[in-house]
């Protein structure tokens, strides 16, 4: 037996901070043998991109190893100097972070930024001898027309191309590791699921070693033979992908494994088990806390509601939506292309498509951010079209939204109690101190404590600032709540709870929601009906179950088929 | 690109006229009669004043006699200063002085400011970086005649290092010692722009990426982190030349360089009408070529700008 290619052993990483030392990584370990693969889960801040960091010695700012050996084929990472460094990185262990817009240099033409790597590396000398091998290894990562294209620069590249240039560069000096951070999480699914078999295929033939980084459990166990859990920088379990999903042992990886909206959805599907308790969002009409979950009746209560709904007026009807943008040059885009769907009251209607098709434009014009070319929206018995500035004021008081966000969307310089005050002053709802009330009401509902009217955004997590976004489109009793993309950017345990609690709000408040993604595995437990948008048309529009049971079209099915972990089959 | 540039060519046309109304008015308004000053305490006959006064046509309204000035601009007069040169003569005698002190100062603040700028940034929180920011500091808060002084004073009479005055047609060396001070606090305020570009521009992903490429510091420091911070500093370029033309008045008066701002300088003190137009005219006309000539540059740099 040969020795292992990668062994972690005992790792610490600190951040020098004014207050001390802050330890990032607590006594990781691992092993990674040649030609093995390895993914390491957990969720943002528990140590995995530091980690990854640390193996190349690339950590950020004040970051440093504070302890442990990093022994690559024997040879100490943690105690390399900067030349040794500069050696292997590129030439034993290629990197490909995470987001491809913002790691390739925008001055400099992607044909530069791949030769730079291959001369660094001393693959290749003479001109033509480089760019030859830049566009060899282009066109292996996927980039068929790479020497056509060699002289552009990274914005006239789509983000999978980009992250395509990335892996060719990571894998330009042929390395014996590759380290992958997150590399997909970026991009759309369909994308993500192509570019994650290319790069499968390329280093199973290439014979590289793989260590994986992701947040997404069902990636990770279908990517990789081994999985390692990371929690606050520990690790909290590793072994074989098959056994930790099937059979978890830490309680972090079963809440884990439960919240994974990919695998659990299957598992309502598969078995309905009653263990399903973290997932159980889908049948929220009657979550009380506590409560075993008989998913056949509330499936019944659920499907009573809407048929009680479907009697009433609906709340939103859009017929024939069009919006065309003019672009200076090139013509007209037609962004959305005749769009028509109806929302009934206390519903959910998920409007799923990849980036670009124009899922997020129907948002905006539906709250009025942006005028409709042609076609009729009816918001409530009004036409949007037709409303004064005035009725527009007030209908916006009863449609509200939450974006994506959470960082962007809160004003950085207000409290949160102004910041939830803020839609109830506008309208002028109320005296200050009733206001005041309604801001603890409403903390209390998102469950947050009331300790936090008084704190800025900065001080608070991304789940709880998506929490404070909930409750400010709450706070003024809205029918309609359009979301757009409000818990993608959320790890799997907080976007769990986050779904909870606008399901439980939604059977509390009668609440109306058009919720908008492009994750198919969160629809799933969230939406009742969906329409799926392609290049600005709804291709498909039907149930939740008829969709992800019955898929008609075959860009559906594609998108399904895309869910990561959507085919691995839990033990039950 | 072309057309952009064709564009912003046919942009400095509206901007020239205005700015020539506005000095010309600005003369006109000033206190003081031209030909009393033109004579100082003999008075001439009173024959000669109507004589004078038909000639420059100072009986007609402003407006007439701007669109008189207007006409000999586009026939090449500029007409003439008091002691009767031409100015156009005075203006090719002075600007390739003033351009010659210009450029050497944009030399310098260029090359120590981004020098002094990139060390600081590479090591924030070093001992270079603190004594660098201190001194900048210092430097951006002198007035630039206090500076002139003080190294006219110490550099040039105390240790002769430089020539305390200039005169007559200088060459790039007789300069050296003006421009270092004209060049002064614009350096101090690359410094501090190409330091915080440097520090922004060193966290950015794609930096760390080219480490992880294997590429060497020695590399992807001038490529990647100098290369991108150099984009905000080209832009202040473009504002900073502005100030330089100011500074060059006062700096020209301490060296005693006989270039555009000394000239000026004195034509406003004699209430010289047509040179004082003509004199800033030009200058504005720099300007715009200037920072023209810095917005081609920046797409340069940056290639996600185009024009159209």
């Amino acid at each position: 037996m040969s020795t292992p290619l990668l062994q972690v052993k005992d790792l610490e990483v600190g951040f020098r901070t004014q207050t001390g030392v802050v330890q990032a990584v607590r006594g990781v370990s691992f092993t990674l043998d040649r030609g093995s693969s390895l993914a390491i889960v957990g969720e943002s801040g528990s140590g995995k991109s530091t980690t990854a960091h640390a193996i190349i010695n690339l950590l950020p700012g004040t970051g440093h190893i504070s302890g442990g050996q990093v022994l690559l084929d024997g040879q100490d990472l943690a105690q390399a100097s900067q030349h040794e460094m500069e050696q292997i990185r590129g030439r034993k262990i290629g990197f490909v972070p995470q987001d491809p817009m913002s790691n390739l240099n925008p001055v400099w033409s992607i044909g530069f930024q791949v030769e730079e790597a291959i001369r660094a590396n001393g693959i290749a000398t003479g001109r033509k001898e480089v760019k030859k091998r830049a566009i060899q290894v282009l066109k292996e990562a996927g980039l068929q027309d790479a020497d056509r294209r060699l002289k552009q620069f990274p914005h006239q590249f789509s983000g999978g191309m980009r992250q395509r240039v990335l892996i060719g560069m990571g894998l330009a000096a042929n390395p014996q590791l590759l380290i992958a951070d997150e590399p997909t999480s970026a991009l759309d699914v369909t994308v993500q699921r192509v570019i994650l078999d290319h790069l499968e295929s390329l280093t199973r033939e290439l014979g590289t070693t793989l260590l994986f980084i992701t947040h997404d459990l069902g990636l990770a166990a279908e990517r990789a033979e081994q999985l390692l859990v990371m929690y606050k920088g520990q690790v909290v379990e590793a072994g074989p992908s098959a056994d930790i999903l099937q059979n978890p042992q830490h309680p972090y990886t079963q809440r884990l494994v439960a919240a994974a909206p990919s695998l659990a959805s299957r598992r309502i599907q598969a078995t309905g088990s009653i263990a399903a308790a973290e997932s159980s969002i889908a049948a929220d009409a009657s979550t009380a806390a506590g409560e075993t979950i008989d998913l056949l009746a509330t499936a019944e209560a659920r499907a009573e509601a809407l048929e009680a709904a479907a009697s009433q007026p609906p709340a939103i009807v859009v017929e024939n939506l069009t919006k065309v943008f003019k672009i200076r040059g090139s013509g007209d885009f037609t962004a959305v292309d005749d769009v028509s769907f109806q929302i009934a009251k206390g519903t959910t209607t998920a409007l799923v498509g990849e980036s670009g098709s124009g899922k997020s434009t129907v948002a905006k014009m539906l709250l009025k951010l942006e005028d409709a070319t042609s076609g009729k929206i009816v918001v409530g018995g009004h036409d949007l079209a037709s409303v004064s500035g005035k009725e527009m004021f007030g209908l916006r008081s009863r449609m509200q939204p939450v974006f994506q966000d959470p960082y962007g969307s809160l004003n950085p310089l207000r409290n949160i109690g102004n910041t939830i005050a803020e839609p109830l002053s506008t309208h002028k709802v109320g005296t200050p101190a009733s206001r005041r009330e309604r801001v603890f009401e409403l903390l209390d509902q998102v469950s947050l404590p009331r300790t936090l009217v008084s704190r800025y955004p900065n001080e608070l997590s991304g789940g709880q600032r998506q929490r404070i976004a909930i409750a400010r489109a709450l706070a003024l009793k809205p029918e309609i709540v359009i979301l757009d993309e409000a818990v993608s950017a959320l790890d799997v345990l907080v976007q769990a709870q986050i779904l909870r609690l606008l399901a439980e709000l939604q059977a509390e408040l009668n609440l109306t929601y058009l919720f908008i993604t492009h994750d198919l595995a969160v629809v799933r437990v969230i939406a009742d009906n969906v329409c799926v948008m392609q290049k600005g048309r709804i291709v498909e529009a039907a149930t939740t179950d008829e969709v992800f049971g019955n898929p008609k079209e075959q860009y559906t099915r594609d998108l399904l088929a895309a869910i990561p972990g959507a085919n691995i089959k839990l033990g039950a | 690109m072309l057309w952009y540039t064709g564009k912003r060519l046919l942009q400095i046309i509206p901007v020239l006229l205005g700015a020539t109304f506005l000095i010309y008015f600005m003369v006109f308004a000033m206190p003081g009669d031209p030909i009393a000053a033109l004579y100082g305490d003999r008075p001439p006959a009173p024959g000669v004043i109507d004589q004078i006064r038909d000639q420059y046509h100072l009986n007609d309204p402003f407006i007439v006699q701007y669109f008189y000035y207007l006409i000999g601009i586009f026939q090449g007069d500029f007409g003439v200063t008091y002691s009767g040169q031409p100015v156009t003569e005075v203006l090719a005698r002075t600007f390739p002085v003033t351009i010659r002190l210009a450029i050497l100062a944009i030399f310098f603040e260029m090359v120590a400011g981004i020098l002094v700028g990139l060390i600081s940034g590479l090591r924030k929180g070093g001992i270079f970086d603190a004594t660098g920011l201190a001194v900048s500091l210092v430097l951006i808060s002198l007035p630039i005649f206090v500076l002139g002084f003080v190294a006219q004073y110490f550099l040039a009479i105390q240790w002769g290092w430089f020539s305390p005055t200039v005169g007559g047609d200088p060459g790039f060396v007789d300069l050296i010692l003006p421009a270092i001070v004209l060049a002064t606090i614009s350096f101090a305020q690359i410094v501090r722009l190409t330091r915080s570009s440097v520090i922004e521009t060193q966290s950015l992903d794609f930096v760390r990426t080219a480490y992880s490429k294997g590429l060497t510091r020695r590399r992807v420091v001038p490529v990647h982190i100098l290369r991108n911070s150099l984009i905000p500093v080209v832009t202040y370029l473009g504002t900073d030349f502005g100030t330089l033309l100011v500074g060059a008045t006062v700096t020209e008066g301490i060296f005693n360089v006989p270039g555009v701002g000394r000239t000026l300088y004195q034509a406003v003190l004699k209430g010289e009408g047509p040179t004082v137009v003509s004199f800033v005219t030009v200058m504005v006309l720099l300007y715009l070529v200037v920072n023209l000539l810095i917005d081609l540059l920046y797409a340069v740099l940056d290639p996600r700008i185009r024009y159209a």
